[in-house]
């Protein structure tokens, strides 16, 4: 049954001036986009505060001291920002194939082959200029980490093997393959310990940003996920993607071609997580080995949902969820509390974002009359 | 409160809803409305979609509760709480789909619908009793075969018997005859006419078909935009009188005559092959050519490899053999094919098949032409201002009523989602035009748009293929008429030579 008739706001042929809904009403969609997840992140921040209640802690320390972590000095938004770095590209490598409506959570594997690949092209590479040693790192993390999530988005379109299972599977090959790698053919013997690579030189380094301890991949997130958002939601090709995503039986009907949306939406991820596998090695850690398996691929993903999957929204929740994590240190030591507990925070958001997504569209004050 | 006698224990009675009013939320659905039902008459419920005869029948059934009004079942005031109060009176509803559970046998269907099932069936004790009920009853159904193995005429017949069985006296029939052929029709429906005449049940039948109003009911009932339009006996009223009174005040399109001659071949389909979603094949080798200036009508019962066949045009599922040329090049619904021979696609359930229900009105009216000027410049650059003067253009060309450019299309009604594809598909120039059911659940004012808009784009020389469940739809519109049965085509005529009788019995496959 239609409601055609009854509306009294809609005319024919015509754009009716809307009859004036409040400002809530107007902006119900963006109010929604921002409130929703912010309830999400208080309400996870309150379980929380319980959970560490029960360690016979104060919340109320809890609290302040995460913020003092995170964002209370200059010292702690370095911290905070150069954590935030890997993330935005690790949450594209899930936001970018959200747009088609593919689950991609193999971010983390996308980010291994990337610093392997990136090592592996500064090592062949050793005695060459810098630039050229990075630009050849940089094209090598992303060609690496987008060919890693292309093969998730092939199995997907030709094989009919779900994109979710088999991304998450990539990650344990991944890093399978950086083991014995680092252990084999690619290990510097003189890493006893801990098996690594060689280093790829200190002049190879990209450094940091002028006047600051953060470096240069905070950068990279930010022109990356700029050019998510601008290639999405105002380029002829994004526009196909979000048809596809849409409805893909629209997008077959006017002739969009669907596996080339999806192999190259997949490699854009993948490029993404894989420029961030580069800059932990170009940046941080200067050679590969198991330490970059840190969970920034994972992360990523509860940063993705918790931006509902926009390129832009990342930016803040990145940084957000990247404060979480550099407050962690502090809470060890001040609170006595283990390190893995942020950890368990981000646990519980990521159940406290999921479940929230059922709220969309049902908060009445911020309905229009329809 | 009327409290008048109790009703009779067999026969049929009459049910008169008065004033019935009916809101959701803001949304008046029925408003004081009054529906009289004479005991042991047919009575038919005329009105658009969306006119509230769903919700008026809903709220007699017990789905609903009317926000105001009374039911009166025989001469007694009931409140109906629930439908099992309405069962519980000797009121039953058959519904548009089926509802019989396919794996099960007739008698199996019968025994399990009643509310006093036994834990233990006492199959040769059920079987006699079922036996001796289909002895009493004008028609007949094989008690021991599968319902999945029956046609859809005996299905039908099987739901109304189901409510026969459980001594239901009074029918609400929901379009019982959009899934037959029309011989089918006629016959159950004359099958239940009798029944009427003899005094055993009384008839409320929803429907928009005038023909079978006409030859059937005595009395209708038609509303319009939730209001009652008018009400009568049959006898006294034409087809066209009722008509304008579903219709109101209302402009309808005018259809262009149909004018000039078919040209060359524009679409062939040379031993088409495709399989349904289960793997078995729904389109068995068909070949068909459809010439430029015509219009070719697909009929059949829905099921027949009609949905595999459109999707097959549509790109929406692969061929399994067979080829498909259009003007002589081989096609495979590329979208460079599509725009090279000037495709448009209309197709059934328009949110489903051809929308993206997020996106806006105008992104959605955009996207056959996204990717070229003037909506994208240098090829890549999304030139929003172009989507939004070219959807206002197209919003008032088609008489789309939607608030803004920028509603997202989920938010219209289903007959402006079907005027915005028009618009999409149509608003160019057209060689051919593939339409599957373009007119399912919409309202006469889009029927009678779309069914102009199709004529005209033949009279400009279009190679038109019309897929339609809707045989009266089918003579109006085509040219030439090809019945599909079993996933082949069975029949094919000039539609103006093409025997009404003979089309049905080949839909019904004889």
């Amino acid at each position: 049954m239609t409601t055609e008739a009854a509306d009294p706001t809609e005319t024919v042929g015509a754009i009716a001036p809307a009859a004036d809904p409040g400002f809530l009403q107007r902006h119900g969609a963006t109010i929604e986009y921002i409130l929703i997840p912010g309830a999400a992140l208080a309400g996870a921040l309150v379980v929380f505060g319980i959970f560490v209640a029960m360690f016979g802690k104060n919340p109320l320390d809890l609290y302040f001291y995460m913020y003092y972590g995170a964002f209370g000095t200059w010292f702690s938004w370095q911290n905070t920002l150069t954590r935030a770095a890997p993330l935005i590209l690790t949450a594209l490598c899930t936001a970018l194939p959200a747009q088609l409506g593919m689950v991609i959570i193999g971010g983390e594997g996308a980010l291994l082959i990337g610093a392997l690949s990136a090592t592996s092209a500064a090592l062949a590479l050793q005695g060459m200029p810098p630039f050229i040693v990075q630009i050849a790192m940089v094209c090598a993390g992303v060609i690496g980490g987008g060919l890693w999530i292309m093969l998730a988005g092939a199995l997907r379109q030709y094989r009919g093997v779900n994109e979710t299972i088999s991304s998450l599977l990539l990650v344990y090959i991944a890093l399978a393959i950086l083991n014995h790698l680092v252990e084999g053919a690619m290990r510097d013997p003189a890493s006893l310990n801990k098996p690594s690579t060689r280093e790829i030189g200190a002049a190879n380094m990209i450094g940091s940003i002028p006047g600051t301890d953060v470096h240069w991949g905070l950068v990279f997130g930010l022109i990356a996920a700029t050019a998510a958002y601008i290639l999405i939601y105002h380029t002829v090709f994004g526009f196909a993607a979000r048809v596809a995503g849409g409805n893909i039986r629209a997008a077959k009907i006017v002739g969009l071609g669907v596996s080339k949306l999806i192999l190259t939406i997949c490699f854009l991820a993948g490029g993404a997580a894989g420029l961030a596998g580069m800059v932990e090695v170009a940046a941080v850690q200067g050679r590969t080995n198991a330490n970059l398996a840190a969970g920034y691929g994972f992360t990523g993903i509860l940063v993705a949902f918790l931006a509902r999957q926009n390129p832009l929204a990342i930016i803040p929740v990145a940084i957000l969820l990247g404060g979480i994590s550099a407050s962690g240190g502090l809470l060890q030591r001040r609170l006595g509390l283990p390190d893995a507990s942020v950890l368990v925070l981000q646990g519980i958001i990521f159940v406290f974002v999921l479940a929230s997504d059922a709220l969309y569209g049902r908060i009445g004050f911020l309905k229009g009359k329809s | 409160m009327i409290v008048g006698e109790p009703l009779p224990p067999s026969g049929a009675f009459g049910v008169n809803a008065i004033a019935m009013t009916m809101r959701f939320g803001d949304f008046l659905a029925l408003d004081n409305v009054e529906l009289k039902v004479r005991p042991g008459s047919f009575h038919a419920l005329l009105g658009e979609n969306g006119a509230g005869k769903s919700t008026l029948v809903k709220c007699i059934m017990g789905y609903y509760h009317a926000t105001e009004g009374d039911i009166i079942i025989g001469d007694r005031e009931q409140a109906i709480a629930n439908p099992k109060d309405a069962h519980a009176l000797g009121l039953g509803m058959v519904y548009q789909h089926f509802t019989l559970v396919p794996a099960m046998t007739v008698a199996e269907n019968l025994v399990l619908a009643r509310d006093d099932v036994p834990v233990v069936v006492d199959w040769s004790k059920e079987m006699k009793e079922l036996e001796s009920f289909l002895a009493r009853m004008p028609f007949k159904v094989p008690l021991g075969a599968k319902v999945s193995d029956i046609s859809a005429g005996e299905r039908q017949k099987c739901e109304i018997l189901k409510q026969l069985y459980l001594k239901r006296r009074f029918l609400i029939l929901d379009e019982p005859t959009s899934v037959l052929t029309p011989a089918e029709a006629d016959e159950v429906l004359g099958m239940l006419r009798n029944m009427v005449v003899k005094g055993e049940l009384t008839i409320l039948m929803i429907t928009h078909k005038f023909r079978e109003v006409m030859a059937f009911a005595d009395d209708v009932t038609i509303l319009r935009r939730g209001k009652l339009a008018g009400a009568g006996k049959v006898s006294e009223l034409t087809p066209d009188a009722m008509a304008r009174t579903m219709i109101g005040a209302e402009e309808l399109t005018v259809q262009p005559p149909r004018t000039g001659e078919a040209g060359q071949a524009r679409l062939e389909l040379a031993k088409v092959r495709a399989l349904d979603d289960a793997g078995a094949i729904a389109v068995h080798d068909v070949s068909l050519t459809v010439r430029a200036g015509e219009i070719v009508g697909i009929a059949g019962v829905s099921g027949n490899g009609q949905r595999q066949l459109v999707e097959v045009l549509a790109g929406q599922r692969e061929s399994e053999s067979g080829e498909i040329r259009v003007v002589g090049d081989p096609y495979h619904a590329s979208r460079e094919e599509m725009r090279r021979h000037k495709m448009s696609l209309l197709p059934e359930e328009p949110l489903k098949n051809a929308c993206v229900g997020g996106m806006s009105v105008a992104d959605n009216i955009a996207f056959r032409e996204f990717d070229r000027a003037p909506f994208a410049s240098g090829g890549w650059w999304l030139n929003r201002g172009a989507f939004r003067d070219d959807a206002k253009k197209k919003i008032g060309q088609y008489k789309i009523k939607t608030r803004t450019p920028d509603t997202p299309i989920s938010a219209l009604s289903g007959g402006n989602v079907q005027r915005a594809v028009l618009a999409r598909e149509l608003g160019g120039d057209v060689e051919v035009l593939i339409a599957a059911n373009p007119c399912f659940g919409l309202d006469f004012a889009a029927v009678a748009q779309i069914h102009a808009e199709i004529m005209a784009a033949r009279n400009r020389g279009a190679a038109v293929l019309l897929v339609s469940e809707d045989l009266d739809e089918l003579l109006e519109l085509s040219d030439r008429l090809v019945v599909m049965f079993h996933g082949e085509f069975v029949y094919e005529a000039r539609t103006s030579e093409a025997d009404l009788t003979v089309v049905g019995r080949h839909m019904a496959g004889h």
